[in-house]
């Protein structure tokens, strides 16, 4: 099962990657909610899949179940999805920011700092 | 130059009387020391720097060590006065004062230092203060770049003594300098011998202007005369000297050691010869012969006999007592006449009676005429070239040659401006240099001849106990005395003499061919400005590639790099050959799988807002669903929340915002879509690569065991979340906090400008 999700990563990575390349500003954070959860997977599946068994420990024992998952990676995957969401909020009010500002979605245009012709450039 | 006009004024007060006190009195210290080092003592200071790392802060005071201080803290001492008569009136010159004095004292760090990582630290600081001191007329293009490629050769060669000081302190399994030494053997075998050598050599090697590196030190005669006569001369050119000598006892006696000493010492010393006797400016030709000189004093470390360090030790004190003299003498010519053309200058032996006398003891020991030191000097060089067991003739040739080039350009410097009979018209009149000027010309030659006259006065006190560093017995230092009687030395000393005599008579016609040769051989110091403009060529050319100000482009560098860091070293180490194994999947997780795929091409494709926005929520609903299946039920209820307010976000957001494509444009990138497809495969292999790796539990298991007993919770991915690694999530939820609070401000002044 790792291996089937590590070629489902790959697609969900090279579909990221294509749409960080648009010059959509909008097409670039849906590639970052993909790649995010890319990111996620990845640390999740590095970790081992185990079906069916969470990391708790029952009532009355000192261990979880002797096959129970890996707690490790759903702890870094946890604050991972959090902080993602965090970053995708924030990119989408700056793109909805700079729409209202500079009336364009595309990146190419939004050149306030560095305009075109610059001799430095 | 502006620096060195006269002015009516005689000093500069304080900041021009506090540097001269605060170095005499160190001068002094070190003098109270020499019975003590000459009885046989070596003191010891240490102070514990960088404890965790084991660097400390120690000093040691050795016969090689006492010998660099003295002379350190002597000519600075005479120096400073100099100067302070020299640049009398100067409206910088407390700041000049300040890095002279800083130059010195690092200096002396640098050689009193038996730390490698202290010695590495007081190198560096001389570096820089040189830099300053160079630079010191910076209104000057010529002062600013000399300044600059001295600090750019030396500290490039820095770089690579940084790396080989680490290296050796590694090897050795300490960084004291003086436990070292005691290692020589074991160094010696060292599987990192050659690389450590090599790695000092090279900053030895720029530091003391080596052939190849020689190009930076005639240039850094743009600083003010007393600068060079006391850095570029006498003290931080000899650094590099003094490296090769403090490592000597550890390194030297292997071939390695042997011919790369021999021959680049061999080469610069009488290149250099050639060089000096090829300028006219008095200066540019002490520069030259001060190339020489080092070239000379590294001939000689390679060697380990006696004669050889006796020839290094005795060289190195007179040379630092002729050539600081005859630094200060020409800058007393510059000063007087406001030139310092050979060709100009002449008959100033009449107005400036005590300069002229000064020039021509110190010059006299430099030529190495009896009973000046510098003869006794010559007499030992040839006898330790002798020495050289492998080629003595070719060591002895090239010191030969060297030294009869000395002799003629001792005389071109020190006897044709005082003597000749000219009618050329000086810029200036000429008159006498005040004392404060001639102190420093007439003690350093004085002590040239009182050591030649009596050797016996530094035979002891210094010459044995230095050689006892590199030997490890002051007996084994040789007796330096004026006449040892008919011998081979002798009869080379003679021929130096004619040869140089005769050299000096045909100076002229010599010098023009020199001229010519010299234009028409490759020129290293417009190779340096070839070199400089190719790597400013080359940052404009990235610059403009890679930096475009195109949010795109850096996109795709960035990716690009990811695809060829991590494909290209797996390709390079043969791995990622991984062949996935697909059986025995549940149909349920093909299902699951399949869904986030569909999801991800319509996401990636689709020219529909809300086609996008539905794909996107059905990849992150079938991730929710991986955690689900495989036990991360945390996790996958976090994932449904946040996926959930994504796709609220982004439906509110796409009220306001256009569609994706405007009409009639499409989307269509095939070179994105191969870079995309390469990096997405690259990261399916890597992860292949990983899972066929051995996962290495420690950390689960102590959190697993951990969990109940001390953090009192049975829900171990909360407990490591709030408890064992608390910190992180509390800075998790400054993230949130502050990018909300950004995002909120942008909001505001958007409703801010709508209102307006």
């Amino acid at each position: 099962m790792e291996a089937l999700l590590a070629i489902a990563i790959g697609a969900l990575v090279a579909a990221a990657v294509y749409l960080m390349l648009a010059r959509n500003v909008l097409r670039f954070i849906f590639g970052l909610v993909l790649i995010s959860n890319a990111a996620n997977l990845i640390i999740f599946t590095g970790g081992r899949l185990t079906e069916g068994v969470p990391p708790l420990i029952p009532e009355g024992a000192n261990l979880p179940a002797a096959d129970a998952a890996n707690a490790l990676p759903q702890a870094l995957v946890l604050t991972a999805i959090v902080i993602g969401f965090g970053l995708f909020a924030f990119a989408l009010v700056l793109i909805f920011r700079a729409y209202t500002t500079l009336g364009t979605l595309n990146s190419e245009e939004m050149r306030v700092a560095e305009p075109k012709g610059d001799p430095l450039l | 130059m502006t620096n060195d006009e006269p002015s009516r004024r005689s000093g500069n007060g304080f900041a021009g009387v506090v540097p001269v006190l605060i170095s005499g009195a160190i001068f002094v210290f070190f003098l109270t020391l020499v019975p003590q080092i000459s009885a046989g003592d070596v003191l010891r200071w240490s102070y514990d720097w960088v404890p965790s790392l084991g660097i400390k802060l120690s000093f040691l005071v050795d016969g090689l060590s006492l010998t660099f201080s003295l002379l350190i803290s002597g000519i600075g001492t005479l120096v400073l006065l100099y100067s302070n008569t020299y640049l009398a009136g100067h409206v910088q010159y407390a700041r000049f004062a300040l890095f002279l004095t800083s130059f010195m004292l690092a200096m002396l760090g640098l050689v009193l230092a038996d730390n490698l990582i202290g010695l590495f630290v007081f190198w560096e600081l001389t570096t820089i203060t040189s830099y300053l001191l160079i630079g010191f007329g910076h209104e000057t293009t010529k002062g600013r770049r000399s300044a600059l490629q001295a600090l750019f050769v030396t500290g490039a060669g820095a770089l690579a003594l940084l790396a080989g000081l680490i290296l050796l302190g590694i090897s050795a399994g300490t960084f004291e300098i003086s436990e070292i030494l005691a290692k020589g053997d074991e160094i010696r075998a060292h599987e990192m011998y050659l690389p450590i050598l090599i790695l000092l050599l090279a900053g030895a090697f720029t530091k003391s202007a080596q052939f190849p590196f020689h190009f930076w030190l005639p240039n850094a005669m743009a600083a003010p005369t007393p600068v060079s006569a006391f850095l570029h001369s006498a003290t931080m050119v000899k650094a590099g000297v003094y490296l090769l000598a403090r490592m000597h006892p550890a390194f030297s006696g292997t071939d390695v050691w042997l011919w790369t000493l021999t021959i680049f010492g061999a080469v610069t010393a009488v290149f250099a010869s050639f060089l000096a006797l090829r300028q006219t400016d008095l200066k540019q030709a002490l520069a030259y012969t001060t190339l020489m000189a080092l070239g000379t004093l590294t001939l000689f470390l390679g060697q380990t006999s006696s004669y050889a360090i006796t020839a290094f030790v005795t060289f190195l004190i007179v040379h630092s007592l002729y050539k600081a003299a005859l630094f200060l003498v020409v800058g007393c010519i510059d000063h007087a006449t406001g030139t310092r053309e050979a060709e100009i200058l002449g008959g100033l032996g009449r107005v400036m009676p005590v300069t002229a006398i000064a020039a021509a003891i110190a010059a006299l020991s430099m030529a190495g005429f009896p009973p000046f030191l510098g003869f006794i000097g010559k007499e030992l060089k040839y006898a330790g070239a002798l020495a050289v067991a492998s080629e003595p003739v070719f060591v002895a040739g090239a010191v030969l040659l060297a030294n009869a080039l000395m002799l003629a350009v001792a005389g071109v410097v020190a006897f044709r401006p005082f003597w000749r009979k000219t009618d050329s018209e000086l810029p200036r009149t000429p008159r006498e240099a005040p004392w404060q000027m001639l102190a420093g010309p007439v003690l350093l030659a004085a002590a040239g001849a009182i050591f030649g006259i009596n050797p016996d006065l530094l035979q002891v006190p210094l010459v044995n106990p230095t050689v006892a560093t590199f030997l490890g017995d002051p007996t084994d230092a040789k007796e330096l005395k004026l006449w040892a009687g008919v011998n081979l030395p002798l009869f080379l000393s003679i021929a130096t003499f004619v040869l140089g005599l005769l050299i000096y008579v045909i100076h002229r016609p010599l010098r023009n061919l020199l001229i010519r040769a010299d234009n028409a051989a490759p020129n290293f110091d417009r190779g340096w400005d070839a070199f400089l403009s190719g790597l400013k060529a080359f940052a404009w050319w990235q610059t403009k590639y890679l930096q475009s100000g195109v949010l795109r482009q850096y996109i795709f560098i960035t990716f690009a790099t990811v695809l060829v860091g991590l494909g290209g070293t797996m390709l390079v180490r043969g791995i990622g050959n991984v062949l996935p194994d697909l059986t025995g999947i549940a149909l349920r997780n093909w299902a699951v799988v399949a869904l986030i795929t569909v999801g991800t091409l319509i996401a990636a494709t689709t020219r529909s807002r809300i086609a996008a926005v539905a794909a996107l929520g059905v990849v992150g609903i079938g991730v929710a669903l991986i955690f689900i299946i495989f036990s991360a039920p945390d996790v996958a209820i976090t994932q449904l929340l946040v996926e959930t307010l994504i796709v609220v976000l982004v439906a509110v957001a796409m009220l306001r915002l256009p569609f994706l494509d405007a009409q009639g444009e499409s989307d269509h990138r095939p070179w994105d879509a191969v870079l995309a497809i390469g990096v997405g495969g690259v990261v399916t292999l890597t992860l292949l690569a990983v899972l066929a790796t051995p996962l290495d539990l420690r950390l689960t298991e102590y959190f697993e065991v951990t969990s109940w007993p001390e953090a009192f919770g049975r829900n171990i991915v909360n407990v490591i979340l709030v408890d064992f690694r608390a910190l992180d999530t509390f800075g998790e939820i400054a993230v949130v906090v502050i990018a909300s609070l950004s995002a909120y401000a942008l909001l505001r002044t958007t409703a801010k400008e709508k209102s307006e």
